[in-house]
């Protein structure tokens, strides 16, 4: 259970990829050189045909995976190969559809067993949670919601209780996606989250450039999740070392 | 619990929230207000033209055996049910001190009501609408721009309603303090399937008198086509504690939720949606651009469980002859969505007898349809 809080004692870099983007075997490849990069966790996106929290970049993504044949039964066959190659933690992220069509159960059954350590389902705010955290009571996986810039402090404290793991912030309002600056009213979410949890604190959504790890983790972020940029070097193509180098880069400022 | 026991509910991601509360919260405050009941009565009345007739249609009863009505929502301004909600969303938004709207389109034809109601109402209005449904529906998206409206193109996805939606909610997240987000059927989290039926519901409430007038007592039957099913919610709550009276939803054949679908969670929902085994959501294919939706309004998906609503299909072949009937023996062409609620007359032409009373709801009017229909001949 605990795997996944100790990754955020120095800092975690978590990097997000989708599975079988571009293709299943090369994903695994990138997921391999990610975890060689040094990254303290692992978030992995399981395709959806309706992302609506998305945007454009990890739209195109889902829709290369599954356009590949991409089948949401082979995450599990695809984690279990990760961690073959390593113990990283490893958190999964899609929305419910996925989750309810596979059957609530029988997915954090399979999902446990195969050692991934947290869920994150985009569109399931703890209001819709009771089904999803009924069934992981006695299990080891964490699930993780997401706080935004309009979550009341009262909300982040409901969040914070029935979430574990460490508490997603979302550092603006709209869907993921690159963006250029690190906003003030950003530092002043991760502290205001901060002051109401116990919880590790992960700053997702933009986070493009070193300087925005830097001044999240100075504005008291336990980690960050960078998503659309790796993404979208994976749609152009770039060679896997630049991938690589990329993730040296942003880590080094955690 | 949900809204609607088990189907419902707000499944957005978490930035959302606060907007769907606060919109839940605004609406219940404002729509019992004297000011806000009286300036949406005169709206609908002055501007809008209700109360829409119920025309007795002579020719339709002789052929099906039955005493025909058809309830013409093709006659309201717009010429579709769809102004009914978008008047009062707009309202509802005017009286929240949103500067702006934003809403989905299919057909075109909600995206023409949501920027009539922005132009009458002064409020600044984005459309979002799937390639595929610009490339079949270009008087609509004309139309829009006439009227003020922005028309953004929409290619992700199957670049049809679906995919409106999901920009429309994309967009909605970057601008909730200014902004509403003018849902234009029954579907998405809550509160918006209530409020959109609470609109709507003018139809039956208007219906039920009318006939009532006409009869002097209720109808047996009442048939409504439903895609994501608001004309159909819109006419038949009145009478849903009429328990002896017959409701039937009509879907059509290529995306039909209930009748083909599995619950599950779209755009906000636990509904009936139409998925693959896998959870991702099915490509639809239905003539009625209206109709082309993989999912359908919680309240529906309730209904159906409690088989209060029966819900069958109608595929393009039986929509298209319907369409055609009701153009040469009535005066009026339908949209092909509302066809499909009359291709069950042929259907039910074995049970019904004489002095049964059949309404259709007649959802709206088809000279958006002209060239698609010329395309099958």
């Amino acid at each position: 259970m605990n795997e996944l809080k100790k990754s955020f004692q120095d800092g975690a870099f978590i990097p997000y990829i989708v599975a079988g983007d571009p293709d299943y075997k090369k994903s695994l490849e990138i997921a391999k050189k990610i975890i060689d990069a040094g990254a303290d966790a692992l978030e992995i996106g399981i395709p959806f045909t309706d992302p609506a929290a998305d945007g454009p970049t990890i739209q195109k993504a889902y829709a290369r995976s599954l356009n590949n044949g991409f089948k949401v039964k082979q995450i599990y066959q695809y984690i279990k190969e990760i961690r073959k190659y390593s113990d990283i933690p490893i958190i999964l992220l899609t929305y419910y559809n996925i989750v309810y069509n596979q059957g609530i159960e029988n997915f954090y059954q399979k999902t446990e067993k195969i050692g991934v350590n947290g869920v994150i389902i985009a569109d399931m705010p703890p209001e819709e949670s009771k089904q999803v955290t009924k069934k992981i009571k006695d299990k080891k996986i964490n699930q993780i919601f997401l706080v935004a810039p309009t979550t009341t402090e009262k909300r982040i404290k409901t969040i914070s209780e029935k979430g574990s793991g460490f508490i997603y912030v979302v550092s603006r309002l709209g869907v993921t996606g690159k963006r250029k600056n690190f906003q003030e009213t950003t530092k002043k979410l991760i502290k205001k989250v901060k002051s109401n949890t116990d919880l590790p604190v992960a700053v997702g959504f933009g986070i493009t450039k070193p300087s925005h790890v830097k001044k999240a983790r100075k504005a008291g972020a336990d980690g960050v999740i960078v998503g659309s940029a790796i993404v979208d070097k994976i749609e152009k193509n770039k060679k896997n070392q630049q991938i690589t180098q990329y993730i040296k880069k942003m880590k080094q400022k955690i | 619990m949900r809204e609607f026991s088990k189907y419902g509910g707000k499944f957005v991601p978490e930035p959302i929230i606060s907007a769907l509360d606060e919109l839940e919260e605004e609406y219940e405050n404002i729509k019992n207000t004297k000011d806000f009941k009286k300036e949406l009565d005169q709206l609908l009345k002055e501007y809008a033209g209700r109360p829409t007739p119920l025309t007795y249609s002579k020719k339709l009863s002789d052929k099906f055996g039955c005493k025909i009505y058809l309830k013409r929502e093709d006659l309201l301004h717009g010429g579709a049910h769809k102004l009914n909600n978008t008047i009062g969303q707009a309202l509802l938004a005017k009286h929240m001190d949103k500067d702006k709207i934003i809403a989905e389109t299919g057909a075109g034809q909600h995206g023409v009501a949501t920027s009539m109601a922005g132009a009458k109402l002064g409020l600044e209005t984005e459309i979002y609408m799937g390639h595929e449904d610009v490339q079949r529906q270009k008087m609509n998206v004309r139309r829009m721009e006439l009227l003020g409206a922005k028309v953004n193109e929409v290619t992700s996805g199957e670049a049809k309603l679906k995919d409106a939606v999901n920009e429309s909610l994309r967009t909605w997240v970057k601008q909730l303090e200014d902004t509403h987000y003018l849902i234009g059927s029954v579907v998405g989290p809550s509160p918006f399937p209530k409020i959109v039926r609470d609109f709507q519901s003018v139809i039956g409430k208007e219906t039920k008198k009318q006939i009532q007038e006409k009869e002097g007592k209720l109808p047996d039957r009442i048939i409504a086509c439903v895609g994501g099913g608001s004309n159909a919610i819109g006419i038949f709550k009145e009478f849903i504690e009429e328990k002896n009276i017959k409701l039937t939803g009509v879907e059509a054949a290529g995306s039909a939720s209930i009748s083909k679908g599995l619950e599950g969670v779209l755009h906000g929902s636990f509904s009936k949606i139409l998925q693959t085994d896998e959870g991702q959501i099915k490509e639809t294919e239905s003539i009625a651009a209206g109709l082309d939706y993989p999912g359908v309004g919680p309240e529906h998906s309730l209904y159906d469980e409690l088989n209060r609503i029966n819900y069958t299909t109608a595929n393009d072949k039986e929509a298209l002859q319907a369409h055609k009937l009701l153009s040469k023996k009535e005066g009026i062409i339908p949209a092909l969505e509302s066809s499909h609620a009359l291709a069950q007359l042929p259907k039910i032409q074995k049970e019904v007898t004489r002095d049964d009373i059949v309404i259709i709801n007649l959802s709206g009017r088809g000279d958006k349809d002209v060239e698609e229909v010329q395309k099958h001949e």
